[in-house]
């Protein structure tokens, strides 16, 4: 089913706005059913060119589904879909030459090398980067001879981000590009990450990691249940930005915890009540963790 | 939305290039796909050719009988066991979606199947007659015999890379396509006449070997590789050249019909 453009029905709550022209990626009312489920259930939403975008959500919440529509892989059951101006369902060669995508389930086993295969993506595109400038970016030189299948899961990941960017794509997918990076990879990862965004690329990057999202994201979209809850930029996901802060401290051998609004004041006036330190000071607000899981938690 | 720059795209004929060099690397680097596509039909050619060592009658020798055998038998490891086994794996480790996301044409990648089975089915043939002709003296065919052995192979190794493709799309992933496939085309093997000879097949066998490519395409061979006398041995009492013909093609039509059908880049997404 298609949205046509008539008028709204008398009493109608609140018309969508069109389709953003400008934008990289575009959404309206999207669904996505399996079986009688509806995986994928109305969302809206707009990615601009240049933005880090995040899509957070927990397992089944319609992260890849949402994705794999986005890149053509699969087709909507219902709404509206641009991607670079383009109706994925009927993006071409030129399209997809303009998008990158890391997939979820990486690239396959392959008898070639690092390089050969770079070079042989890079084939398929009009403009693309030199492969071998593309393994220094992700930090592959030293096993540009070596076949894929005898890399460790990380350096498998690093080259898919590899393969995914040699076409140069003006928008580049990432489905969850770090699951089971160790810390060091994936600060590697995001500083990859941030150089790719200092020449321009848009990315849409769905992933479980809150600190990624918090770390890389201009903004973060939070999917449950096929719904997309809240988009916000990081710190203020949630209401985080305005939620009350929780001071706590130790008086009379006692743990002491107060929310406030207003933490400074309150922290001066505590600080009256003690001749030196207030005892084990802290004051905290709620992490994008804590945001997180009661929004994902909360039955919509 | 801008095209700032309106780069063309690269030509087909450029990419196709780059898939043929991509298909022959993975294969020829894979040692399972060389033991078994390559040289199993190598050893059997050498193992058979040593131990079974009389004579058919007409001063034939079982080689040269079983040389159009083993040479109808590679090219269906070549096609069908090749593809069938090559194209699930592919799919089900991701490869095929990766490039469904590029702007590779998709042409490309089946003219660079094509390539490899072409490469692969023509190294096969080129060992198996050096083999037979200077370990077993094998007569070579002579003029005309040739042109039969070219569209014989040229049509078998179509219908049978087609079904290949077809029957990648039935198997889970490789692994299982490998166990599916394998007792499939020894079975065959065995009821073409690849190892003995078709008319000692009971007829029942006969019958059912009929309906599939193998048997027309070991019979075909064997009008290339026997003196007309033998042919009177065959079911009909003649090489049925015609006959090769017809059920090979119609082999390939059903073969693209069902490829054309079943394709898919990807798993099937069952959530």
């Amino acid at each position: 089913m298609t949205r046509t453009p008539a008028a709204p029905a008398p009493g109608a709550v609140q018309p969508a706005s069109p389709l953003d022209p400008d934008a990289a990626i575009s959404i309206r009312g999207l669904v996505k059913r399996y079986g009688d489920r509806n995986a994928v259930d109305g969302v809206d939403l707009d990615i601009q060119r240049g933005e880090i975008f995040a899509l957070l959500g927990p397992n089944g919440a319609g992260k890849t589904t949402t994705v794999e529509v986005l890149e053509g892989y699969r087709a909507r059951d219902g709404g509206e879909v641009r991607v670079l101006g383009v109706d994925p369902a009927d993006g071409g060669r030129r399209w997809k030459a303009e998008l990158g995508i890391v997939l979820q389930s990486g690239a396959g086993d392959s008898q070639l090398t690092c390089l050969e295969l770079l070079r042989a993506q890079a084939a398929y595109y009009p403009a693309p980067r030199d492969p071998a400038e593309v393994l220094e970016l992700v930090g592959l030189t030293e096993k540009a001879g070596s076949r894929g299948r005898t890399l460790s899961g990380g350096q498998r990941r690093r080259l898919d981000v590899a393969l995914g960017i040699v076409g140069r794509p003006r928008l580049l997918f990432l489905d969850e590009p770090t699951t089971g990076f160790d810390p060091e990879a994936r600060r590697q990862f995001w500083s990859l990450i941030r150089s790719l965004r200092d020449l321009g690329t848009t990315m849409l990057l769905t992933t479980h990691y809150l600190d990624e999202a918090e770390e890389l994201a201009d903004r973060v979209g939070v999917i449950t249940r096929g719904r997309l809850v809240e988009v916000a930029v990081p710190s203020a996901l949630g209401g985080r930005g305005q939620a009350p802060a929780v001071v706590s401290w130790t008086e009379d051998g006692v743990r002491r915890t107060a929310e406030t609004a207003a933490p400074t004041a309150f922290v001066a006036e505590l600080a009256t009540r003690f001749p030196g330190e207030v005892p084990d000071l802290a004051v905290a607000r709620p992490t994008l963790e804590d945001v997180y899981l009661r929004m994902i938690g909360d039955p919509a | 939305m801008t095209m700032t720059e309106e780069r063309s795209l690269p030509s087909i004929a450029g990419v196709c290039r780059t898939r043929a060099g991509v298909e022959l690397k993975e294969f020829f680097r894979q040692r399972e796909s060389v033991v078994f596509t390559l040289m199993f039909p190598v050893i059997l050619l050498l193992v058979f050719g040593a131990v079974l060592d009389y004579e058919l009658g007409s001063g034939v020798s079982f080689t040269q009988y079983f040389m159009a055998g083993v040479i109808a038998a590679g090219i269906l490891g070549a096609s069908l066991q090749n593809m069938a086994i090559g194209i699930a794996t592919e799919r089900s480790d991701g490869t095929l979606k990766g490039l469904a996301g590029t702007p590779m044409p998709k042409s490309a990648y089946f003219v660079g199947k094509v390539v490899q089975v072409l490469v692969v089915t023509v190294a096969i043939v080129v060992i198996l007659l050096v083999i037979g002709v200077v370990f077993y003296g094998v007569d070579l065919p002579s003029g005309t015999g040739w042109l039969t052995f070219a569209w014989v192979a040229a049509l078998g190794s179509a219908a049978c890379t087609l079904l290949g493709i077809a029957v990648s799309s039935l198997a889970r992933n490789g692994r299982s396509a490998s166990a599916t496939v394998t007792p499939v085309a020894l079975v065959l093997q065995f009821i073409s006449g690849v190892f003995f000879q078709f008319s000692e097949v009971p007829t029942w066998l006969q019958t059912i070997a009929a309906v599939f490519p193998l048997k027309w395409m070991a019979q075909g061979l064997r009008s290339v590789f026997l003196p007309d006398a033998l042919a009177a041995q065959e079911p009909a009492g003649s090489w049925e050249l015609g006959r090769v013909a017809l059920v090979l093609g119609i082999w390939c039509v059903v073969g693209l019909v069902l490829c054309v059908r079943t394709f898919r880049w990807q798993d099937r997404i069952d959530r």
